[in-house]
């Protein structure tokens, strides 16, 4: 097949938009979501996934609370602290605390159970949740957390996952690729795929960015298939990115 | 309305639980779990179930000989995959089984 993929000119050929505001909203008190796609009661048939990338979930936990003890199979689950500090622990004997600058990584294979709770009694704790389809099934669960240095992501793009274990950041069950990148109003960069065939998702933490000819503001999400290479610039100061590189076919 | 059955095949006996119970905590759905293939054909032949999923732990030469046994007995089955093992993809992968034929 022909690769259609093009920046023409700074337009991006083939892409998905999913503004904000357009995603599908969750409060239940204790909890409130935001999803970008079809997940729980949120259900949008033009909404089920970018690829195998499957669940981006930006929740927002109150004080103290948080998510009772759940199963999960055959996922690969990775959680990113925004704010605050989230209490995991898990049916592999894991107790830990995540915060921002920290990844977490799981396995979910053949079976686990885990809970994640608000640790802290005076403020949210706000944490991207992100459900990958594993490129193998019922492989043996795993956990992984690691704490990355923040001043690595600014002004370029830090890589906080991968396919490989000795590569940068936690790795996963699947050729995906994940960067998060802090720029200085202005400061632009590209982004070249790995993987011939893969898409990408890029999500905005903060601030706003144009990729391509594409303007996105705070929790826009965009992907874009077809293509070797994105063109990123900040359009404020202290704009923040997530970069997620997957393959488009499960 | 009409009752939809549903049949979940799993390994894990507790996440098999959990699916059963999101499962029939919806009005017009009822679900059955078994764990092993024999109960899972045996159960196929007496009751009318318009979609199997498959969950965890099911290798794929058993996967492979479900599928065939469930599309003889009934071609119209819809057989999906089930990912995740609890509600976050449950509700879409019924819905949209419902609407397709998967395998």
């Amino acid at each position: 097949m022909e690769n259609t993929d093009k920046i023409i000119e700074g337009t991006i050929t083939h892409s998905v938009l999913h503004k904000a505001n357009t995603r599908g909203h969750a409060d239940h008190g204790w909890l409130e979501s935001y999803h970008t796609f079809s997940f729980a009661n949120y259900q949008n048939r033009e909404r089920m996934n970018f690829g195998v990338l499957r669940v981006l979930n930006d929740d927002r936990v109150s004080q103290g609370m948080g998510f009772g003890k759940h199963p999960h199979d055959n996922m690969e689950i990775i959680s990113i602290p925004l704010e605050g500090d989230l209490e995991h622990q898990d049916s592999m004997g894991n107790t830990t605390v995540i915060k921002e600058g920290d990844i977490q990584a799981m396995s979910a294979g053949t079976g686990i159970f885990h809970s994640e709770y608000n640790k802290n009694k005076d403020q949210l704790v706000k944490f991207l949740q992100i459900w990958i389809y594993p490129n193998k099934k019922n492989v043996t669960p795993r956990y992984d957390q690691i704490t990355l240095d923040l001043n690595d992501r600014h002004n370029k793009l830090q890589q906080i996952l991968s396919p490989n274990p000795e590569d940068d950041g936690v790795w996963i069950h699947q050729d995906a690729w994940f960067h998060i990148g802090k720029f200085d109003n202005d400061f632009s960069t590209s982004y070249e795929l790995k993987k011939p065939g893969n898409g990408i998702y890029a999500f905005i933490l903060k601030g706003d960015f144009t990729i391509g000819n594409i303007t996105l503001n705070e929790r826009d999400g965009l992907g874009i298939w077809d293509t070797n290479t994105i063109k990123i610039t900040a359009n404020s100061a202290n704009a923040e990115i997530l970069l997620m590189e997957v393959p488009m076919e499960l | 309305m009409e009752t939809i059955h549903i049949l979940y095949i799993g390994r894990h006996l507790e996440i098999l639980e959990t699916v059963i119970r999101l499962i029939n905590a919806n009005e017009n759905w009822n679900g059955v779990g078994v764990m092993n293939d024999e109960e899972a054909e045996e159960i196929f032949l007496r009751k009318d179930f318009s979609l199997v999923l498959l969950g965890s732990g099911i290798k794929e030469e058993s996967e492979a000989e479900l599928c065939t046994f469930f599309k003889n007995i009934n071609p119209d089955v819809s057989i999906v995959q089930h990912y995740g093992g609890g509600s976050g993809l449950l509700k879409s992968e019924i819905l949209l089984g419902l609407c397709n034929n998967k395998i």
